[in-house]
C-alpha cells in the first residue's frame, strides 16, 4: 500500500512537471506548426535570473516571480527575434533561427556568467520532507503537484471560458479563418509564447530545486522531455501534451521501481523503446489535434 | 460602401484576377458570377484580406484597406464567409458564434443580444449550441458560418459560394436568408455559380471570365441579356 502510494506521488509530481513543460511547447506548435527549439533556454533564463538576484534581500517568492517573468519575457522575445522576421518565409528558416536563438542564449550564459554550475537560492521548504500516510516524500514534490494542478486548471478554464482562449483554440485549427473574424495574428502568437514562458518559468523553479544549481546546458533535458511527451500525446492536442507528460512520467517512474540496480543506468534506453512502441501503435500520438492544419 | 479598382491577384506566374474593378453601394446586394476558375473567389479573398493582391486599390466606406490583413478588414466592418465555411470543428456552436464577436469582446451585453438574434434567425444553431461544430451537417455549417459573420455586426457581408455542395432545398433556404439579410439593410457581395437564383435576389451583377469583368449592370439586365448557360460553362 505504502509502495503504491509512493509510486502515485512520484508519478504525479514528475508528471506534473512534464505536463507543464509539454504544454508550453505544444501551445506554440499548435498555432505555428513549429517546434520552438529555444524552449529549454527559457528554463535556463529563469535559472540565471534566480542566480543573479540571489544575493538580494528579496523574499524568495518575489525572486521566483521575477524569474518566471524573465522566462515569459524571453518567450515573447523568441517570437520577435527568431520567429516573426522569418515566419512568412519557410519552415526551415524558422527552425534554424530557433536553433540559433537557443545557441545564442546558451553562449551568452557561457560568456557572461560561467560554464560552471551556479547555485540558485531555494526556499528552506524545498529541502524538507513530509510524511503522508506513511510515505516520506520531499515537500518539493508535493508543491510540484499543487502547482501543476493549479496551473493546468487555470489554463483549461482560460482556454474554455475567455474570448482569448477560444481565439487561441480557433487559431490552432484554422488560423486564417480566425483572422477573418478579427483575431489579430500577432496577439495570438505572442500570447502563445507568453504561456510557453510561464510554463517553462514555473517548471524551472522545481527543476532547479532538484540540483540547486544552474548551468548553460540545463535546458536540453527539459526540452527533450517536453518534445517526447508531446510526440506521445499528439503534437497538436493540448490535452494530449498533458497526457503525454503524465504517461512519460509513469514510464520513467515505473522503470525506476521495476528495473534492477545494474540496469537502472540504462533506464532511458528502456524509456525510448517504450516510446517507439507507442508510436508504432499510434503514429499520430495518443490524441489527435483539431481537424485541419494549415500553416501560417 | 465597397470600391475595388484595378485589382490583380497572381499565383506565381498565373494572373488569376486581371484588373478587376467593382463597386457595391450601401444597402445593395451585388453578385459576382462566373464559371469555375474565373477568379471570383480570388477577388473576394483579396477583398477580405485573406489573399495578398499584386496590385489594386480596395476602399471600404472611404477608408483604404491594407493588403493581407484580414483582422483589420473586420474592424473596418466587413465580415467574410469563405466557400470552405471554415467553422472551427472542435469548438462548440456557441463558441464559434462567440468568436464571431471577437472585435466587440468588451460588449458582453451586445454579444448576448446578437446571439439571441442569430439564433432566432437560425433556430437550429440554438438547438445545437453545445455541440462541436464539426458534427453539424453541411447546410448547418453554412448557417453557422453566416451567423458567425453576423456576430461582428458587419456593414458589409462577403459571401463566397454559400450554395456550394448543398441540397436544393437547403440552397433555397440559404438564398431566402440572404434576401432577408439584405432587407435589414446589410450590404452584401455574393460570389455564386448558381446564377439564376443569385440574380433573382441581387440588385447588381458582375460577370467574370478568365480573371476579368466580362459584363456588369443591374441584375435584371444581366439576367435578360446573358445566356445563363454560358455562365455555368464559362463560354
Amino acid at each position: 500500500m505504502t509502495a503504491a502510494l509512493q509510486f502515485v506521488v512520484d508519478v504525479l509530481s514528475l508528471g506534473g512537471a512534464y505536463a507543464m513543460m509539454a504544454l508550453g511547447l505544444v501551445i506554440v506548435y499548435g498555432i505555428l506548426r513549429l517546434v520552438n527549439f529555444a524552449y529549454g533556454e527559457l528554463i535556463m533564463v529563469a535559472g540565471y535570473t534566480l542566480y543573479l538576484i540571489g544575493g538580494s534581500a528579496l523574499p524568495w517568492l518575489v525572486m521566483a516571480a521575477v524569474a518566471v517573468l524573465a522566462a515569459i519575457a524571453t518567450g515573447i522575445m523568441t517570437d520577435y527575434v527568431a520567429f516573426r522576421p522569418v515566419r512568412a518565409k519557410s519552415v526551415t528558416a524558422v527552425l534554424i533561427t530557433s536553433f540559433a536563438f537557443s545557441t545564442l542564449l546558451q553562449n551568452a550564459a557561457l560568456l557572461f556568467i560561467s560554464p560552471r554550475p551556479r547555485n540558485v537560492p531555494l526556499p528552506e521548504i524545498f529541502s524538507d520532507t513530509i510524511q503522508i500516510w506513511g510515505v516520506i516524500t520531499p515537500v518539493r514534490n508535493v508543491l510540484t503537484i499543487v502547482a501543476a494542478a493549479v496551473l493546468l486548471s487555470v489554463f483549461a478554464l482560460v482556454m474554455k471560458r475567455t474570448m482569448l482562449g477560444i481565439a487561441m483554440r480557433a487559431a490552432a485549427s484554422q488560423f486564417t479563418m480566425a483572422r477573418m473574424l478579427g483575431v489579430p495574428a500577432n496577439l495570438v502568437i505572442s500570447t502563445a509564447f507568453a504561456i510557453s514562458g510561464l510554463m517553462a518559468g514555473v517548471v524551472a523553479l522545481f527543476w532547479l530545486g532538484r540540483s540547486g544549481a544552474v548551468v548553460p546546458g540545463i535546458g536540453l533535458e527539459p526540452l527533450l522531455v517536453a518534445f517526447i511527451a508531446t510526440v506521445i500525446g499528439g503534437m497538436r492536442s493540448l490535452q494530449g501534451a498533458v497526457l503525454g507528460g503524465f504517461l512519460l512520467a509513469f514510464i520513467d517512474t515505473g522503470l525506476n521501481h521495476a528495473l534492477p540496480q545494474n540496469l537502472l543506468q540504462f533506464r532511458d534506453a528502456f524509456t525510448f523503446s517504450l516510446v517507439i512502441l507507442i508510436l508504432l501503435w499510434r503514429p499520430e500520438g495518443l490524441m489527435r489535434g483539431p481537424a485541419t492544419g494549415q500553416r501560417t | 460602401m465597397l470600391e475595388v479598382s484595378a485589382l490583380e491577384v497572381r499565383y506565381g506566374a498565373i494572373r488569376a484576377v486581371r484588373g478587376v474593378s467593382l463597386r457595391v453601394a450601401q444597402g445593395e446586394l451585388a453578385v459576382l458570377l462566373g464559371a469555375n476558375g474565373a477568379g471570383k473567389s480570388s477577388t473576394l479573398k483579396a477583398i477580405a484580406g485573406a489573399l495578398r493582391p499584386a496590385r489594386g486599390r480596395i476602399t471600404l466606406a472611404g477608408a483604404e484597406v491594407p493588403y493581407g490583413w484580414p483582422e483589420r478588414m473586420v474592424r473596418l466592418g466587413a465580415a467574410m464567409v469563405p466557400e470552405t465555411r471554415d467553422v472551427f470543428p472542435d469548438l462548440t456552436v456557441a463558441e464559434n458564434l462567440r468568436l464571431g464577436a471577437f472585435t466587440r469582446r468588451r460588449d458582453p451585453a451586445g454579444i448576448a443580444e446578437d446571439h439571441a438574434r442569430v439564433v432566432e434567425l437560425f433556430p437550429v444553431l440554438g438547438e445545437r449550441a453545445g455541440q462541436p461544430a464539426g458534427t453539424l451537417s453541411g447546410g448547418e455549417q453554412q448557417m453557422l458560418a453566416i451567423a458567425r459573420a453576423l456576430m461582428s455586426r458587419p456593414r458589409l457581408l462577403l459571401l463566397d459560394e454559400p450554395s456550394l455542395g448543398l441540397a436544393p432545398a437547403i440552397i433555397e433556404r440559404i438564398f431566402a436568408m440572404i434576401a432577408e439579410l439584405k432587407r435589414t439593410g446589410l450590404t452584401i457581395l455574393l460570389v455564386e455559380q448558381n446564377a439564376a437564383q443569385a440574380l433573382a435576389i441581387a440588385d447588381r451583377a458582375y460577370v467574370m471570365r478568365l480573371g476579368e469583368i466580362a459584363a456588369s449592370g443591374p441584375a435584371a439586365e444581366i439576367r435578360a441579356a446573358t445566356d445563363l448557360k454560358a455562365l455555368y460553362l464559362g463560354g
